[in-house]
């Protein structure tokens, strides 16, 4: 016992298991301080990270709290001092079984065909607390067997026990209360409304969840048998958050995702994107050989020959090697924290190219990620603090980390206040919402810093400002979650609201809402323009937008990819395309071809999620283990084994070829992962939070003007959808449809002076583009803004986008 | 000032006696529902005393009277009250959503005095310190609906309910609540669910007491319009006079509900403690006898959920503590006689469908518990039972109310009362209701349903036997 759980014991609650004396901590419910006593409950509805409902009734024991002994829930008792509690008696154990025997009554049995046999608690139950042998001999409840109740889910409710975990889980975690309980007495059922189908972002929750095998998932479904499955624990690589998964496969094929319980980060809640992109992993369109292209070099013609490693590792090194200055490397935020130190190494001490940007001109300034005070998670979402929220939505870029949120703003009585140009997710549960006109930002936020809240600023009233700077300005600690909440309105922006904000709340912190994978990991080490490895300033280097526009400007001939999509990603579709139609040399490291790695020279191909192991890095800065659990596809390699293979053509030694030299030497050279215990690594806990403080603070400069406004034109708002045209979800079978079409959302009144109807085409039109879109009206857009997501089907609307522009305004036409 | 009345009343209605009247003083009148005659028979002139009083006083004048809910529980109204902690908003629920099998009293009392049930509302609001009510009448009572809206509208014409009630600072508004037609929602805390706009389905207590977290989980004071009818009469007459009828521990009149086979059946207002089962069944002035001079088999003394009572228990005094001993309870006030030519099976499966139809679907025991023991009571009614069906039917009670069932004695067998209430494995009593009717009829007439069970030599023909071959014989067969 430590020194700290012996004070906890020492005012803790005094109780009787079994005859034994133990203590229980305050408020502890009587089934957890039995758990952690070693006495085990059988139960079914409860779940830790959900409220307890008692309505299973599976977890009666007899308890007596000096009235006599009664059979109580333990689900929904918290221990008070002297109870004696039963677990094990006949009193016990009758209840249990009676209430297991009625459980199984109406259950099908099916168990030899259900996904859940082998791993399902009615069937542990039943074989330890059960009475063995059934005395029903009515017919059984029908229904129609498994009916889809989402693109994800199948629910079959013969084999529903009704226990409230899956409604519980959508009403009172995810805020999508689209899966009810119907009917009543023994026609109880659970179903969605009709033309309400359960397309939750976190629907596959649900699925873990179940108790029985009444909801599976579609890519699982029949896959494989749970005793044939092997895991391993690993972090989702699919966003910033770096949730702690399972990962299983079978027949060394990833089959399924589970999300595992890290009090530090998701709780053991995962979206349908970290769950089930592993599909992704498994699609015969990975790349399997090194490729060198083929054909004249015209479009049309193009296309490429399969060459050996070695081969493709010479051509890289000597278009690297060449001319470092007319170098430029994009991309990094898919690879391990070891390979994207691999590659820095290689870049900034064998080739010596600065040139390196992991972001794509869609996130946020490296300054501002490395160099602002850090919050945590668990500080961001602590009880009574404040959350600015100064990024896209959560919902829709960081969905694990949405929940954290939610669940804060719900339950913990966190105030959020938002300053975004459009509704969000949090909306509904903000204490504020701001939404300043894009370009605005800057000024909205200089006015709450000033105390000048009369009138309206870019679109914000004077009595909001007041009461935001208030909160902002109160003594409870705030956390300001910054991000890019508007590809098409410039960053700078951002910047000058960040100043203003230390101005009103010197003490706040910053949860960099990264999108893009391990983006901190690929930023910390040294993959940023002006940026070495460990956060230290350099001297030079170009952005991705400036290497794009070097490469149109004829100043960089070289291009090498680092597992990015320019093509698709950078905001300014006109500005990638002139580049890379333009580009002499295009080297690209990747898992498929992409819309920009198509147009390569030479294509290395990499392995993928589930095949390499390594580290994470979240945006808190949590350092996890990513493991590998399958073989890397056919002659796809690690990506650190890559760069070393770069370097030996180079005629250089990085110093390492085995991954633990590898990180040997990460911890001499960077400074933050000194202490990192490589070893044991995630093993039993959530993995360490480096330490993030610099020597350095981001630089402010001067405030950016505020641009004039277009009272013909309404402010383009561009920002991500969770399902979109990315690689990961269009490679993955059961997700690829799911991206709904683009199409223009405008505020009610903006809608009515087109005089059109709502699904009717209308044109839009800016200096570059023109396009024809479906309109709609959005409660969520503020009025003088038109919305269109990035990355859906239908419409690419990076062809609106000029970086040049520090907004971009459309007119829009019937 | 006329009220008008749509409806005929039903039949079967209020029977007058001899005894004391507390709350249905007005009923023999033609008008009894209409503000006129409330009025003029004494009506709010309670409300007035209680104005009159501090809310304290009020509360206390109630707490002395010994006022027992009416409800089915029994339990004090004055000490209920006095549950709520000092927090607002709090919210007072009246119950009107009367659906015990057998119990039709709130009915009358709502469509016949609806003036007395208002005023009693208000006087509970003015001693809680709270002003606003909601009055939830059970869906399938359109004539109640439709005379407490009348009587609602009058009240706050005429300033007895609504803002500054009679000149006062008191200011209460009173809400009707029209349920949806589910039993389970007399259950106080499936109630709140269902007036918050929730499927009704009871919650956990704890922690849901809905005096600490009820409605809007808010404080909440839950009680029976009976309950609250006896306010006004309360509050003229005092808790001693109150307390002068009735016995000791239950003190003032109860309306009981007497259906089934007597000559007489009806609602009588009867002085508690007083009057025994024998005077209700045979007495002049009540039901006068069984019908056609038939013996007496059994009767439920306090709505379906009440285990049953035989001709043991005809001497006992109707009053809840006696009953409660000897094996069941007074619950609702709902009493149902049953004569010799009852098919006692037919009945027993008659209650028990109710409750397994009425099931919330809540906790496990009682969804799957009570369809079983209806699916099993059908088939031995059908002619399929199995000699074991009958121990299944009491073993199936045993997952639901272990222990000892309450039961009451039967001198011939020398069996010993169980008291009551019974145990429970489910989240509410609806479950273990249930069991009430199969432990009773099984337990004293296990032979009539021997009697339905095919002799050993046709079971296998006729009906599956245990074991997994019957289960995927049932399952090929369907
Ligand atoms: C299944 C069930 C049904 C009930 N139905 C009613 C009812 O119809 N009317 C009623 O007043 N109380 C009913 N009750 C009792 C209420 O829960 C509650 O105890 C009562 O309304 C309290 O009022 P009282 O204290 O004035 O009796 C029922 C209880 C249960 C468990
Ligand atoms: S589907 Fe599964 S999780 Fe949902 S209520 Fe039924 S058993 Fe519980
Ligand atoms: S006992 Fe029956 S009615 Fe009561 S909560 Fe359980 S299922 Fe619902
Ligand atoms: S686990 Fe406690 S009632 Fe279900």
């Amino acid at each position: 016992m430590t020194a700290t759980e012996s004070t906890e014991a020492a005012t803790g609650v005094p109780f009787f298991l079994n005859g034994k004396s133990l203590t229980a901590n305050k408020g502890e419910l009587l089934i957890d301080a039995c758990e952690r006593n070693g006495v085990h409950i059988p139960r079914f509805c409860y779940h830790e990270r959900m409220t307890p409902v008692g309505m299973c009734r599976m977890c009666l024991v007899e308890v007596d709290t000096g009235r006599g002994p009664a059979l109580q829930p333990s689900c929904m008792l918290p221990v008070t001092p002297e109870m004696k509690v039963q677990t094990e008696n006949e009193v016990t154990q009758r209840a249990q079984s009676g209430v297991l025997e009625l459980f199984l009554i109406n259950h099908p049995l099916d168990c030899p065909v259900c996904d859940k046999g082998g791993e399902c608690p009615l069937q542990d139950n039943a074989y330890s607390y059960g009475p063995g042998e059934s005395r029903f001999v009515e017919e059984k409840r029908h229904y129609e067997k498994p009916i889809p109740i989402s693109d994800l889910v199948n629910l079959d409710r013969e084999r529903c026990i009704l226990c409230d975990r899956c409604t519980r889980f959508s009403k009172e975690v995810a805020g999508d209360p689209l899966i009810h309980f119907m009917g009543r007495g023994s026609e109880t059922q659970v179903n969605t409304f009709p033309d309400h189908p359960f397309s939750s972002y976190f629907s596959g929750n649900t699925v873990q969840i179940c108790p029985v095998g009444a909801l599976t998932a579609s890519p699982y479904r029949f896959k494989a048998r749970p005793w044939d499955l092997t895991a391993t624990e690993s972090t989702a690589v699919i966003d910033g958050t770096g949730a702690r998964i399972a990962l299983q496969s079978s027949q060394d094929e990833l089959v399924r995702v589970l999300g595992v319980d890290s009090e530090a980060i998701n709780w053991g809640w995962l979206s349908d994107k970290e769950r089930f992109g592993y599909e992704s992993a498994n699609s015969s369109s990975r790349l399997t050989e090194p490729l060198v292209k083929t054909g004249s070099g015209q479009t049309s013609d193009i296309g490429f020959a399969p060459i050996r490693w070695n081969n493709a590792l010479a051509r890289t090194a000597a278009a690297l090697g060449a001319n470092p200055e007319r170098v430029g490397v994009i991309g990094g935020a898919r690879l391990s924290v070891e390979a994207q130190y691999a590659w820095s190494k290689l870049l900034s001490k064998v080739a010596l190219i600065s040139n390196v940007d992991a972001d794509l001109g869609d996130g946020i300034p490296a300054d501002l990620a490395l160099g602002l005070p850090r919050a945590s998670i668990a500080e961001t979402v602590a009880p009574g603090s404040v959350v600015v929220l100064m990024a896209g939505d959560p919902k829709e870029e960081l969905p694990t980390l949405f929940l954290r949120l939610r669940h804060a703003a719900v339950e913990d009585g966190v105030s959020i206040v938002e300053i975004t140009p459009r509704r969000t997710s949090l909306t509904k549960h903000a204490a504020l919402s701001l939404h300043p006109r894009p370009g605005a930002l800057g000024s909205v936020t200089e006015a709450m810093a000033n105390g000048s809240f009369s009138g309206t600023v870019g679109g914000v009233e004077g009595s909001d400002l007041q009461a935001a700077a208030e909160l902002l300005g109160s003594d409870r600690p705030v956390t300001v979650i910054l991000g890019r909440a508007n590809l098409a309105e410039s960053s700078d922006f951002l910047r000058d609201a960040v100043q203003s904000i230390l101005t009103i709340a010197p003490n706040a912190k910053f949860l960099p809402a990264l999108r893009r994978g391990n983006l901190m990991g690929a930023f910390e080490m040294g993959l940023a323009p002006g940026f070495g490895m460990g956060g230290v300033p350099t001297e030079g280097g170009c952005s991705t937008e400036q290497i794009l526009r070097a490469v149109v400007g004829g100043q960089i001939e070289t291009l090498l990819l680092l597992g990015a999509d320019p093509l698709s990603d950078f905001p300014d579709r006109a500005l990638a395309a002139q580049a890379f139609d333009q580009v002499t040399n295009l080297i690209a490291l990747d898992t498929f071809l992409s819309s920009s790695s198509t147009l390569a020279d030479i294509v290395l191909p990499a392995a993928g999620f589930g095949e390499v192991d390594g580290s994470f890095l979240n945006i808190e800065g949590r350092l996890s283990p990513i493991q590998a659990k399958v073989t890397s596809k056919g002659q796809s390699r690690d990506d650190w084994l890559i760069a070393v293979g770069v370097a030996a053509s180079l005629g250089a030694d990085l110093g390492f070829s085995t991954l633990e030299e590898l990180r040997i030497d990460l911890s001499a050279n960077v400074a933050s992962f000194s202490q990192v215990d490589w070893i044991n690594l995630g093993r039993g806990d959530d993995g360490p939070l480096l330490d993030s403080t610099r020597d350095w603070s981001p630089e402010f400069g001067e405030r950016k003007a505020v641009p004039a406004v277009d009272g013909y034109g309404l402010a383009l708002v561009v920002d991500h959808k969770l399902w979109d045209l990315g690689t990961l979800v269009q490679n993955s079978a059961t997700l690829a449809g799911l991206p709904e079409k683009a199409g223009l959302a405008l505020s009610r009144s903006d809608f009515e002076k087109l005089a059109t109807e709502e699904g009717e085409r209308v044109t839009i039109e800016t200096e570059r583009a023109s396009a024809n879109l479906v309109v709609t009206i959005d409660d969520s857009c503020p009025r003088g803004t038109a919305h269109i997501p990035f990355r859906l089907p239908g419409f690419d609307v990076g062809e609106l986008i000029s970086v040049s522009s520090p907004v971009t305004t459309i007119r829009v036409a019937r | 000032m006329v009220a008008t009345n749509a409806y005929v009343p039903h039949a079967a209605g209020y029977v007058d006696n001899d005894g004391p009247k507390i709350v249905t003083s007005r009923f023999l009148h033609e008008d009894s529902y209409t503000l006129v005659r409330a009025l003029a028979t004494g009506g709010y002139d309670g409300l007035k005393d209680a104005l009159r009083r501090s809310p304290a006083e009020v509360a206390g004048e109630v707490k002395n009277a010994v006022l027992l809910g009416r409800g089915g529980a029994g339990f004090p109204a004055g000490i209920k009250w006095g549950f709520m902690p000092p927090v607002w908003p709090r919210y007072l629920v009246v119950n009107g959503d009367e659906s015990e099998p057998g119990t039709y009293k709130d009915r009358l009392l709502m469509e016949r005095d609806p003036h007395q049930l208002i005023e009693g509302c208000v006087i509970t609001c003015y001693a809680l310190g709270l002003n606003q009510c909601f009055l939830y009448v059970r869906g399938e009572m359109a004539l109640a609906q439709e005379r407490i809206a009348q009587a609602l509208n009058d009240a706050y014409a005429a300033g007895y309910v609504g803002k500054n009630i009679l000149g006062t600072d008191v200011s209460i508004d009173v809400v009707l609540h029209w349920g949806a037609g589910a039993y389970i929602v007399g259950e106080e805390t499936a109630l709140i669910e269902s007036l918050e706009g929730n499927p009704g389905r009871p919650r956990l207590k704890p922690p849901f007491f809905p005096a600490a977290k009820g409605l809007y989980l808010k404080p909440t004071i839950v009680n029976n319009v009976e309950t609250l009818a006896n306010l006004p009469w309360l509050m003229v007459n005092g808790a001693d006079k109150f307390r002068s009828y009735g016995s000791e521990k239950s003190p003032g009149t109860r309306m009981l509900a007497i259906s089934g086979h007597v000559n007489r059946p009806g609602v009588y207002e009867v002085e508690q403690g007083v009057v025994t089962f024998r005077d209700l069944f045979y007495g002049e002035q009540f039901c006068q006898g069984i019908r056609d001079g038939n013996a007496l088999k059994a009767f439920v003394p306090g709505g379906g959920s009440a285990p049953w009572f035989f001709e043991d228990q005809l001497d006992l005094p109707i009053e809840a503590s006696e009953v409660g001993s000897q094996g069941s309870m007074l619950g609702s006030g709902a009493i149902m006689v049953m004569d010799e030519t009852t098919d006692i099976v037919k009945a027993c499966l008659r209650l028990v469908r109710f409750y397994a139809r009425e099931s919330c679907g809540k906790c496990t025991p009682c969804r799957e518990g009570t369809a079983w023991e209806e699916k099993v009571l059908q088939r031995i009614s059908d002619g399929h039972g199995r000699p074991e069906d009958l121990d299944l039917l009491l073993e199936i009670g045993q997952s639901i109310s272990p222990g000892d069932y309450p039961v009451a004695s039967f001198i011939s067998e020398d069996l010993d009362p169980v008291p009551f209430p019974p145990k429970q494995t489910t989240i509410c009593p609806l479950g273990p209701s249930s069991v009430a009717p199969i432990t009773s009829a099984v337990r004293r007439f296990r032979s009539e349903f021997e009697a339905l069970i095919p002799k050993s030599e046709l079971i296998s023909a006729t009906a599956p036997t245990v074991g997994p071959d019957a289960v995927e014989q049932l399952e090929v067969s369907k």
